[in-house]
């Protein structure tokens, strides 16, 4: 009799192609995580269309934003709002009764995760570039740079999003906790505004959260060299930026690892 | 042969609340054995802790030869050997009966094959319907295929025909009796008192934290030599009476009424019967 137990990482890869499968089996998940991004865009980009600098146009700053709130949507904003279902649901309990690796529950998150940030980012690229005169960087550095935040940044975000997932006491008290969590923080870290035009107490709240930096690394990607002069210290603080995504990526771990529930009680 | 779970001395309080106190079972290899109680008793907190979902406050207890109230001690190469079925899942909605079968196959390192999980469950149908269309009693039977795909040598049941109607119950029953002819030890909780009498091997009774007795269903809290009742029609008057001796007491009853007794039954105490009056006398 073969008594060996199958590996971690294949169990992850099988998990998250059944992940992939309920995500998109799931109309409301579908739009509500793909498409309510792309439809923000399309209305600010539409409502304000003023230059905000020499060849700088707000939809331009604005899809940067969403771009670094896509992070945020389909990392944080998923993961914290579906783990708390899967518990009420017993799911999370099943899967803790039988020999599935608890890695293998976060690999296949993880999975789930990149699939749809990736879809998210390309279409809000996509939509940029056709509608609202985004120009995409030329630099293999600011490509690179590109890829470190979406790595980091999605990282952070769904570790953040497991870490919060113990908050709720359960799925509805999920959805109700979660979104407007992402909202007010998108407010405070210069998505829908210009960051430099917020009152300071709120951009010094907004600088002690992943999201504001983000926001900040991608405008560095998207609008021109020039621009970082009018960000408050005058340059992209690419370094800081970094640090602190690593500080919370940290802390993140530590909370997650120490907070998580497999049981509703 | 060693028993696949023996319990002595089990504790387990929430705050000043005493859940399970001092409590002692044995299950043997290839028994069907019932907990019953009613809902308090600490039943699911007892079997929580021999799934490994729940730490003890004191106690020793041995399930297939691993303490799983140890914190880190019901691993991955124990849980292997164990099948779970928990009350009233909704989960795997959008998957369909043979996804979800097929993947949990794949967490296990000797599982059952889907197609034969589905026939035995009764699925056939149903296979490539998504698990959110099931009716309740297909539900429940998905959940107990998600139990046994991974062929356990113990399998814990908890509540498992709750909602189903009475032909479903019969063939769920079936299914419990395979799976026990195959070499299964199972551990059923229940409502049901027939379905216990129907399935279990013996049956433990637990009130208050505590078990009162652990017997066959058929022996339980003196159950095979308690009075049976006999119940006749005389002068227009509905009579019973209780009789250690029914045999001999319907023989006078015939003689003197001179032959056939009207409406008689005799009645003997149901396994509810005992049940109900085990519970009761323990109440203050």
């Amino acid at each position: 009799m073969n008594n060996q137990l199958p590996g971690a990482l294949s169990i992850g890869f099988k998990r998250g192609g059944l992940e992939i499968k309920q995500f998109f089996r799931q109309k409301e998940s579908v739009v509500f995580t793909l498409l309510f991004p792309l439809i923000l865009l399309a209305i600010f980009g539409s409502v304000f269309s003023e230059t905000i600098a020499p060849n700088v146009t707000f939809s331009q700053y604005f899809v940067a934003g969403m771009i670094a709130s896509a992070l945020v949507n389909t990392g944080f904003q998923q993961i914290a709002i579906f783990i708390p279902i899967e518990r009420d649901l017993g799911a999370l309990k099943r899967l803790r009764g039988t020999p599935m690796p608890a890695s293998s529950y976060f690999i296949g998150k993880a999975i789930v995760v990149t699939v749809s940030m990736v879809i998210q980012v390309v279409l809000l690229l996509i939509a940029g570039v056709a509608f609202f005169g985004v120009n995409l960087p030329t630099a293999a550095n600011k490509w690179l740079l590109f890829a470190a935040l979406l790595i980091l940044g999605s990282l952070v975000s769904t570790i953040l999003g497991v870490a919060f997932s113990s908050v709720p006491k359960n799925a509805r008290g999920a959805s109700a906790i979660v979104s407007p969590v992402v909202i007010i923080l998108q407010f405070f870290s210069g998505v829908f505004f210009i960051f430099t035009d917020l009152p300071q107490w709120m951009q010094q709240v907004a600088a002690i959260f992943p999201l504001k930096w983000l926001t900040q690394g991608m405008r560095s990607v998207f609008l021109p060299e020039e621009f970082a002069t009018r960000e408050i210290v005058g340059n992209w603080e690419t370094g800081r930026t970094f640090a602190i995504i690593g500080i919370w990526l940290v802390v993140g771990t530590f909370l997650a690892i120490r907070t998580f529930k497999w049981d509703r009680d | 042969m060693k028993p696949v779970i023996s319990v002595t001395g089990l504790r387990k309080s929430y705050g000043a609340l005493t859940v399970v106190k001092d409590l002692s079972l044995t299950i043997n290899q290839g028994e069907i054995f019932a907990i019953l109680g009613p809902n308090g008793a600490g039943k699911t907190t007892t079997v929580e802790i021999l799934e490994g979902f729940r730490g003890a406050d004191g106690g020793s207890i041995s399930v297939l030869d691993t303490d799983p109230a140890i914190k880190g001690s019901a691993g991955l190469a124990w849980r292997n050997r164990i099948g779970i079925v928990l009350q009233s899942t909704q989960d795997t909605a959008e998957l369909t009966v043979r996804e979800a079968l097929t993947h949990f196959a794949s967490y296990y390192s000797n599982p059952r094959s889907v197609e034969d999980v589905i026939a035995l469950v009764g699925l056939q149908e149903k296979a490539d319907d998504r698990a959110r269309t099931l009716s309740g009693g297909q539900r429940r039977r998905l959940d107990v295929g998600l139990g046994i795909i991974g062929r356990p040598e113990l399998l814990f049941l908890d509540e498992p025909t709750t909602g189903f109607d009475p032909e479903a119950r019969r063939a769920f029953w079936i299914l419990i009796r395979q799976l026990k002819s195959e070499g299964t030890t199972i551990l059923l909780t229940t409502h049901y008192l027939d379905e216990a009498e129907a399935l279990a091997d013996r049956v433990a009774v637990m009130n208050h934290g505590e078990i009162l007795e652990v017997s066959t269903p058929a022996l339980l809290g003196g159950r095979a030599s308690a009075q049976a009742t006999v119940s006749w029609r005389e002068g227009g008057m509905q009579k019973s009476e209780a009789s250690d001796t029914p045999t001999e007491f319907v023989k006078s009853l015939s003689a003197r009424l001179g032959g056939e007794v009207p409406e008689l039954s005799i009645h003997r105490p149901t396994l509810e019967d005992i049940y109900l009056s085990m519970i009761g006398a323990t109440h203050e």
